[in-house]
């Protein structure tokens, strides 16, 4: 690829198309494939082999959830039939990457897979509790507590021995611990987007409006477009209204000394590019949610039985 | 009047300002900036987790060398695989330069395999395996192979992203203007010999793999 191919008058031309283009460029879409579907995080505690019995994992799960109440960290554990086509080190890597377990500011997370097929057992954890749980820990913890319980087939024992074990290691590392009361929810959209979006969109829109179907009808479309896309992002009618009537105003004070409908000059504005985007809402509902801050880096330690 | 003439031009120029400004974040030249950025980061986390393995070594070569008449070719062919491997300058520049990386792969991927020979042949020696201090370096060293494909698999990724947009449409124009070039991403090292079929003797115990 050399720019010496092309003349001069040829790459200005290039540039210009380039400005041009690009404005009527979409926001890219993230394509991301999966390779095989990991399992949703409804639980502390997701058993998809039915090797624990509802009072066991009621109990594992009231541990887990007290142990998140007193130290913050997010313990999960996951029963899975098998892994295959994938080790259990990938598997379990590419859950708790897509989990993102931990709390959002610290990204304490730690995820116990048991592949109860294939006999192998891992400790995922998050680079944030590296410190607290080495892999030499979690190796140990694996050989002495967990794999001893399920060769016996005791596997709510094993389970239950590991996550002691790793709650202790956890309890020994200062890591900050929870606020109590509720942090602030953030809500996909805030007001600055919403106002970025009013005083930057609504007067380029507002113009080609004006210019295309006049001053009063063109006015009030674009109050009825920012209304819609503020009802579309907050969700909310009061910030609708709002938003509709600033770009009324907006519109009408744009429009108030632009000329007769036809006479202004082309307002060269394309569409708005929408950049704030609202990245991945959480799946709400149920009683767990993710933190979303755990970032894991391959740390832990397998075994098998 | 000048100051009507003031108002109507800072009337047309703000939109136009506003459209030069979407239209080059439209060109995707901040998503080069940061996928740019982005690599840089994942790249140093790769050499990161190769370092820690090439750390590793020393202790490793040190316990097996203990255990009397362990395969001596199987020891020094690590020995000289690591010495090769941290005698490789990389620098941000190696990104992009195919070569380098191609060096620094190879050298990396022998280092990788004669570990795992070494580990299979250890599989052979009873006190090794007994040797809690051996077994430990083995959990680290299996510890660092994992973070070393997690780190090499976020690298592939950011540049697979960078390069999907250095190539497509629009901003592909974007990358010619500014002359990004597609980075260098990771290949299979030794794809000769995998796609080999491997041969199986069961005549010969030292062969017998660790897992």
């Amino acid at each position: 690829m050399s720019l010496t191919r092309f003349s001069p008058s040829a790459l200005r031309h290039a540039l210009t198309l380039l400005l041009l283009l690009c404005a009527f460029a979409l926001p890219r879409l993230a394509g991301a494939q999966a390779l095989q579907a990991v399992p949703a995080l409804s639980a502390r505690v997701i058993d998809q082999t039915a090797t624990l019995s509802a009072p066991q994992q009621q109990a594992l799960e009231e541990k887990l959830a007290a142990f998140e109440q007193e130290r913050g960290s997010q313990i999960v554990v996951l029963l899975v039939p098998t892994t295959a086509p994938e080790d259990i080190a990938a598997y379990a890597f590419r859950v708790a990457d897509s989990w993102k377990i931990g709390r959002k500011e610290v990204g304490d997370g730690l995820l116990l897979v048991v592949a109860k097929n294939d006999r192998k057992v891992r400790i995922e954890v998050a680079r944030a509790l590296e410190g607290a749980v080495p892999d030499l820990a979690a190796h140990r913890i694996i050989d002495r507590y967990i794999t001893p319980a399920f060769r016996q087939g005791d596997f709510a024992g094993g389970i239950d021995a590991g996550v002691d074990a790793l709650t202790a290691l956890i309890r020994g590392e200062e890591l900050p611990l929870p606020a109590r009361g509720t942090a602030a929810a953030d809500d996909g959209v805030s007001l600055e987007d919403l106002a970025v979006f009013l005083f930057v969109g609504v007067p380029v829109v507002g113009a080609v409006l004006n210019a295309v179907l006049g001053r009063k009808l063109g006015s009030v479309a674009t109050a009825g477009g920012a209304g819609l896309l503020a009802q579309l992002f907050t969700g909310s009618l009061i910030m609708a209204g709002l938003a509709a009537v600033i770009a009324l105003v907006l519109a009408l004070a744009m429009g108030g000394s632009g000329g007769g409908r036809g006479g202004g000059g082309g307002m060269g504005g394309g569409p708005i590019i929408w950049g704030g985007g609202s990245g991945g809402r959480r799946s709400g509902g149920g009683g767990f949610r993710s933190g979303g801050g755990g970032s894991f880096g391959g740390g832990g330690a397998s075994g098998g039985w | 009047m000048p100051a009507t003439r003031f108002s109507r031009l800072s009337r047309f120029s703000a939109p136009l300002l506003i459209a030069a400004t979407l239209s080059l974040s439209g060109c995707g030249y901040n998503d080069f900036q940061r996928l740019d950025e982005q690599s840089k980061a994942a790249w140093s986390e790769v050499l990161n987790q190769y370092q820690r393995r090439a750390d590793l070594i020393p202790n490793i070569v040190s316990t097996v060398k203990g255990e009397a008449n362990f395969e001596q070719e199987t020891l020094t062919r690590v020995v000289e695989a690591r010495s090769r491997a941290t005698a490789i300058q990389v620098t941000p520049e190696t990104l992009n330069d195919p070569q380098a990386m191609e060096r620094f792969q190879q050298a990396q991927g022998q280092l990788g395999s004669a570990l795992s020979r070494l580990l299979a042949v250890s599989e052979n020696y009873p006190n090794l395996k007994a040797n809690q201090g051996f077994q430990d370096l083995r959990v680290q060293l299996e510890g660092t192979e994992n973070r070393i494909t997690v780190a090499r698999n976020k690298y592939i990724q950011t540049v697979q992203e960078y390069n999907v947009l250095a190539r497509s449409f629009p901003t592909n124009l974007t990358a010619m203007v500014f002359s990004y070039q597609p980075k260098a991403n990771f290949s299979v090292a030794n794809e000769a010999e995998i796609s080999r079929p491997p041969t199986v003797d069961f005549g010969n115990q030292q062969q017998q793999p660790a897992r």
